[in-house]
């Protein structure tokens, strides 16, 4: 059907699809807007504009056609779909592929699913608790209660995502599980430092990708986007902080 | 020191899985991590501010990652975003949440203006470095 549409309109959808593609993956905001140009630049419009924020992103052209826009509603960190984007808008800058096998191609991104199995994932966050607990100073002997309640808390979230889809409260009852988790290993005698084990387990929730790029943003003149992003990453930190809070607070 | 160092590149390389990054970039992104952990350590046993060692280690980092991003031809943010990780301030920031809770309010707004500090410096090493970049670029190219 692409090929019907004049061609502008196609240029535009193929940006925006670029664009919404690494938005969702967690790109920077001032790379979707540089690759976005750069697209349209070397498909033969020299001069477009983009706002993008992180729940949106308005596309147009200068000419007649209208401007577009693309909501967008959930946001994961998927750095092998940012990889492979870069990869064709380079390819298209450098002209070795047409629009439409750039069109086709960035459809089977969207669809496809590149993330590591689960059971990788949940074992990741679960020895990299261990390691983090070691390089805060943690004792040998609480590695293992580390592991245990890291990768406890991120089943936990990614459980509890799957079910409800609201970050925030999913990060809650993970940090609840991870406190919990934490309170009765300790009371148990098998884990030592409360606090470096729950230090440790709470690291693979925390929004470190968030921050760096809200500050990165408002650095760059993206002032609403590093404003919503900060926003949201304080509220996963609060998030955090009350789930293991409420724990404190009961025992 | 050796427990920091594997530690460190273990820690990193696990999160790069958490975000998906590209399997054969594992392994660097562990050494990126690795190599600003190992600074921010030097740094901070040597009796430097922990932010001002944020700030060199994150330096640090996005320098190696702009050299990666060259060599592998992958954006930056793969190698930065892991390397970067483990300096971010999750233990001062859970430590000032402690103190909220426990009504020490004193503690905790000191604690949460140094985490907020320290996650300022690490984008402003991570900014400057790519503005160093750049300008070593355009001066190359003129």
């Amino acid at each position: 059907m692409e090929n019907k549409l004049p061609q502008t309109i196609e240029v535009i959808d193929l940006c925006l699809l670029a664009g919404k593609i690494m938005l969702q993956c967690g790109a920077e905001t001032y790379r979707v807007e540089d690759t976005m140009t750069r697209i349209a630049a070397s498909l033969g419009i020299p001069s477009s504009h983009s706002y993008v924020t992180p729940t949106g992103i308005i596309f147009s052209i200068d000419g007649t056609e209208p401007a577009k826009l693309i909501r967008i509603y959930d946001r994961t960190t998927d750095l092998y779909k940012v990889t492979v984007v870069n990869g064709i808008s380079r390819k298209i800058s450098s002209g070795e592929i047409s629009a439409n096998e750039a069109f086709k191609k960035l459809m089977d991104i969207e669809k496809a699913n590149y993330t590591f199995p689960l059971y990788q994932q949940i074992l990741a966050a679960a020895i990299s608790s261990g390691c983090f607990l070691m390089m805060f100073l943690g004792q040998w002997k609480d590695f293992i209660p580390a592991i245990i309640t890291g990768g406890l808390g991120f089943i936990c979230f990614v459980y509890i995502h799957n079910l409800v889809k609201i970050k925030f409260f999913s990060e809650f009852m993970a940090s609840v599980v991870i406190g919990l988790s934490a309170y009765i290993l300790v009371s148990l005698g098998i884990g030592v430092q409360l606090d470096k084990i729950i230090i440790g387990s709470v690291m693979p929730l925390v929004p470190g990708l968030l921050i760096t790029n809200a500050v990165r943003d408002l650095m760059a003149g993206h002032l609403v986007a590093g404003l919503s992003k900060g926003a949201e990453a304080f509220l996963t930190a609060c998030a955090i902080g009350t789930g293991i809070a409420i724990v404190f607070a009961f025992y | 020191m050796i427990v920091h160092l594997i530690t460190s590149f273990v820690a990193t390389a696990a999160f790069a899985i958490l975000f998906n990054a590209p399997k054969k970039t594992l392994f660097q992104c562990g050494f990126v991590g690795m190599a600003g952990w190992f600074v921010y350590i030097c740094l901070v046993e040597y009796d430097y501010d922990a932010v001002l060692a944020s700030f060199i280690a994150a330096f640090f980092i996005a320098i190696i990652s702009q050299i990666f991003a060259k060599m592998y031809k992958t954006p930056i943010i793969i190698f930065s975003i892991s390397g970067i990780i483990p300096l971010v301030p999750g233990g001062t920031a859970y430590d000032a949440m402690r103190h909220f809770v426990e009504n020490d309010y004193n503690m905790a707004i000191q604690l949460a203006a140094k985490a907020f500090m320290i996650s300022g410096a690490i984008a402003v090493g991570l900014v400057i470095s790519e503005v160093l970049n750049q300008l070593i670029l355009k001066i190359k190219f003129k």
